[in-house]
């Protein structure tokens, strides 16, 4: 029964894929969008000032590239200020951020490290990537003197360039990156095709013997749900308890509740249309602290309910000092103080590791704290 | 005993349900709820700038349901207003043009199911077996019927020049990512895509305009559309240089991989849908896609490749679609090596993994297109493995 039913899935598989192709070949003839000799007449001409706003895009060859210049130090002062926080003062990278120097001679090492230096065929795509998608959360906002200071700083930390380099339109394409000549176009058609094309397909008493080389469990790297199955296995575990334990349960979860019973603290009032504007210039904020439901620690701790927290109130945030001795002193975050620390973060908050060199605009500190107000209500 | 499922009067069927009002866009039942896309929050340093993944394990058929299409985002989802809406094509055409959404929606449309890939997909699994499940494996594709307007059609609008080789797209996101494509591509089976599987894009997907770039890299179906350009030579961008460029062991890269080699993934059983039936009838079910064409034959094997049997093909084949197949057989409650082996309409027969680490290394990061093995115990658990 089992060969005559093999059999019948081959035949049908065959009758099957001729039928489809057939099929599919009819439909793509049938559904095919006619073109009309001239066009079809519809959008407008695009007019100079607009196509000079979206193209911004830079070219290995130099096109694309404004005018505009920018040296090592000026580069170093705008990548500490803007790009340190997620990159680290000299690109070796927090978390898991990218590392942007660094790495060359790595990339045939069991871990290469990628980097300008080391990887990157092109100094265009630096340019037009800082240009078009940085500082990640503002992005845009850089002036072309600013991106060629960055780059040149970025060229410097790779060893390069000297320190007293400097980057601008007119010497641009005479800098070329170590790594151009690695690569090549996709050549699997030349590589794999012939070996992976097969004419003779082994399908029975193909090997003698199978092990098993290596279990995905060793490493154990494999998120584990959270919410609901814990919740199921804590409800199963509750239903096979003996009466005893149970009451122990409940106890645990009257102590677990019984913060609840401090005094709530009252919620501040906020602009619904400030907090509206605050919620974009957080933006600047966002790639290092989150808030809302859910939030988590990032490269800086989660922002729940900051404005009345205590300073360096998370358990699970590792502070830098100064926040670790606010905490101590059972400091809080009322808005004058959160105002101060937006203002300028390493006055008020002398050697905090955050790298953000603060707002400029009053209103956007005060649209800020009233989004973060907002969220928590 | 008789079955009180049977023989005991249900609330279902003694009380009245939801009105049509309750729910005017329908959402799956609870007890479907373990069908999520989830993350791997340790792989990037942000949920911003990163990857979630489909559910593969949960769903049957070859459609994606959009709620559950694996997202990849690089500046996150763009929040786009539709009547804010422009699409520029500038460069070496005869002329630049804008198009709003309303223009655009009068071009003569087609529609297509394609699968999306991202070139990381089972990148994780270079150096060896690493994620249980093939959420996580294999769970950066999804395969929906689109609908657009041909991209040919809005190039012929603009009037590419003689030297206008290549094209630049770009998204209106916060990394207004970039690629460059070939005019030939370009040119040939490109969409400009507004629909899926009927409906609007979702905004993780691109809304409200989309670039398809059937069968090739997930990377270059441009999101959240807003210019395309026309040049002599390719950009180099970020995503086509840094990134997206296959590291070999020798030091060298390969650049511009576009096209996605045939790949094929058991998703029943597997870590996250172990057998808990027993011994007896058991269905094998998985999918198995091509960038260069269709699927007429995917192999199964049940003991670790000594011996392959031919599956049964279901449901529609289109070209660069995911094709879903089913093996069905009488399990004896012996361990089993369970793999799948898909061959594309080009003869291509997809390769091992260690076949591919021969000729790569294993520090590519993208295009792992091997052999997937699941191990599966007496009890029916399932454990991602490599085996000899």
């Amino acid at each position: 029964v089992r060969a005559a039913y093999a059999e019948e899935v081959k035949a049908q598989a065959a009758a099957d894929a001729e039928a489809a192709a057939a099929l599919a070949a009819q439909m793509e003839a049938a559904g095919h969008a006619p073109s009309i000799e001239g066009g079809y007449g519809l959008g407008r001409p695009a007019l100079t000032e607009e196509v000079a706003a979206w193209n911004t895009d830079i070219r290995p060859d130099g096109m694309g590239l404004p005018e505009g210049s920018g040296d090592v130090w000026t580069g170093e002062e705008v990548f500490v200020e803007k790009c340190a926080m997620c990159h680290g003062d000299f690109g070796e990278a927090v978390g898991r951020w990218p590392v942007l120097a660094g790495g060359q001679g790595t990339l045939e090492n069991e871990d290469p490290v990628k980097t300008i230096g080391s990887y990157w065929p092109y100094l265009s795509t630096v340019y037009d990537y800082v240009n078009r998608a940085m500082p990640f959360g503002d992005a845009s906002t850089l002036t072309p003197d600013e991106v060629y200071a960055i780059t040149a700083y970025l060229l410097y930390l790779n060893n390069e360039v000297e320190d007293d380099f400097t980057l601008s339109s007119d010497n641009f394409t005479e800098v070329r990156l170590p790594n151009e000549e690695n690569f090549f176009m996709d050549d699997r058609m030349d590589t794999e095709f012939p070996v992976f094309i097969r004419a003779d397909i082994c399908m029975e008493n193909c090997k003698d013997e199978v092990e098993i080389t290596m279990h995905a469990s060793v490493l154990d790297v494999t998120p584990e749900e959270e919410g609901a199955s814990e919740e199921d296995a804590l409800n199963e575990e509750a239903a096979t308890t003996t009466e005893e334990s149970t009451t122990e349960v409940a106890a645990q979860e009257t102590t677990e509740e019984a913060p609840a019973e401090e005094p709530a603290v009252e919620m501040a009032a906020f602009d619904p249309e400030l907090a509206a504007a605050g919620e974009r210039v957080f933006g600047k904020c966002r790639a290092c602290h989150k808030v809302g439901d859910g939030a988590r620690n990032g490269t800086g701790p989660q922002l729940n309910g900051i404005v009345g927290r205590g300073i360096g109130a998370l358990e699970d945030f590792r502070y830098s000092d100064v926040f670790q001795e606010a905490h101590a002193n059972g400091e809080t975050w009322d808005e004058e103080r959160l105002g101060a620390f937006l203002a300028n973060p390493r006055d008020a908050m002398p050697r905090t590791r955050m790298s953000f060199a603060g707002l400029r605009d009053q209103g956007d500190i005060d649209a800020v704290i009233d989004y973060l107000k907002s969220v928590d209500q | 005993a008789p079955d009180p499922a049977i023989t005991e009067l249900q609330p279902w069927r003694n009380q009245l349900g939801d009105g049509v009002d309750a729910r005017p866009y329908g959402v799956p039942s609870k007890y479907a709820s373990e069908a999520v896309r989830r993350d791997v929050p340790w792989l990037t340093a942000d949920p911003i700038s990163s990857v979630n993944f489909t559910p593969l394990h949960e769903l049957d058929g070859i459609i994606t349901p959009n709620g559950l299409c694996f997202e990849r985002h690089h500046g996150g989802v763009a929040d786009v207003d539709p009547a804010e809406y422009r699409l520029m094509i500038n460069g070496l055409v005869d002329k630049e043009i804008v198009f709003t959404l309303e223009d655009l929606m009068r071009y003569p449309r087609e529609n297509h199911v394609y699968f999306l890939e991202c070139a990381a997909n089972s990148g994780m699994e270079w150096a060896g077996a690493q994620l249980n499940g093939c959420q996580f494996t294999h769970g950066m594709i999804h395969n929906v019927m689109y609908t657009g307007i041909p991209l040919r059609l809005l190039l012929e609008e603009a009037g590419v020049q003689a030297g206008g080789k290549w094209l630049l797209a770009e998204g209106a996101d916060a990394s207004a990512m970039t690629r460059s494509i070939p005019m030939e591509k370009a040119l040939d089976d490109c969409l400009v895509a507004f629909k899926m599987n009927g409906e609007a894009l979702r905004p993780e997907q691109g809304y409200p305009v989309r670039l398809v770039v059937p069968g090739w890299e997930g990377n270059m179906w441009i999101k959240w559309l807003r210019r395309l350009e026309v040049g002599d030579e390719p950009w180099h961008h970020r995503e086509e240089t840094s990134k997206y460029t296959d590291l070999l062991a020798n030091g060298q890269a390969r650049r511009f991989t576009w096209e996605m080699d045939a790949k094929s993934v058991i998703t029943s059983p597997s870590p996250q849908a172990p057998i808990t039936h027993g011994k007896g009838w058991t269905v094998v079910t998985g999918i198995a896609w091509s960038g260069r064409g269709t699927i007429p034959r995917v192999d199964v094997t049940l003991d670790g490749g000594k011996n392959w049997h031919q599956a049964r093909m279901s449901g529609p084949s289109f070209n660069k679609s995911v094709h879903r197949f089913y093996y069905e057989f009488e399990w004896d409650g012996s361990p089993l090596l369970l793999q799948s082996r898909a061959h594309d309409s080009t003869g291509y027969v997809q390769p091992t993994k260690n076949e591919l680490r021969a000729i790569r290394g294993e520090n590519s990061i993208y295009h792992n297109n091997g052999i997937q093995t699941w191990y599966v115990n007496e009890n029916g658990e399932a454990e991602n493995v490599e085996i000899s």
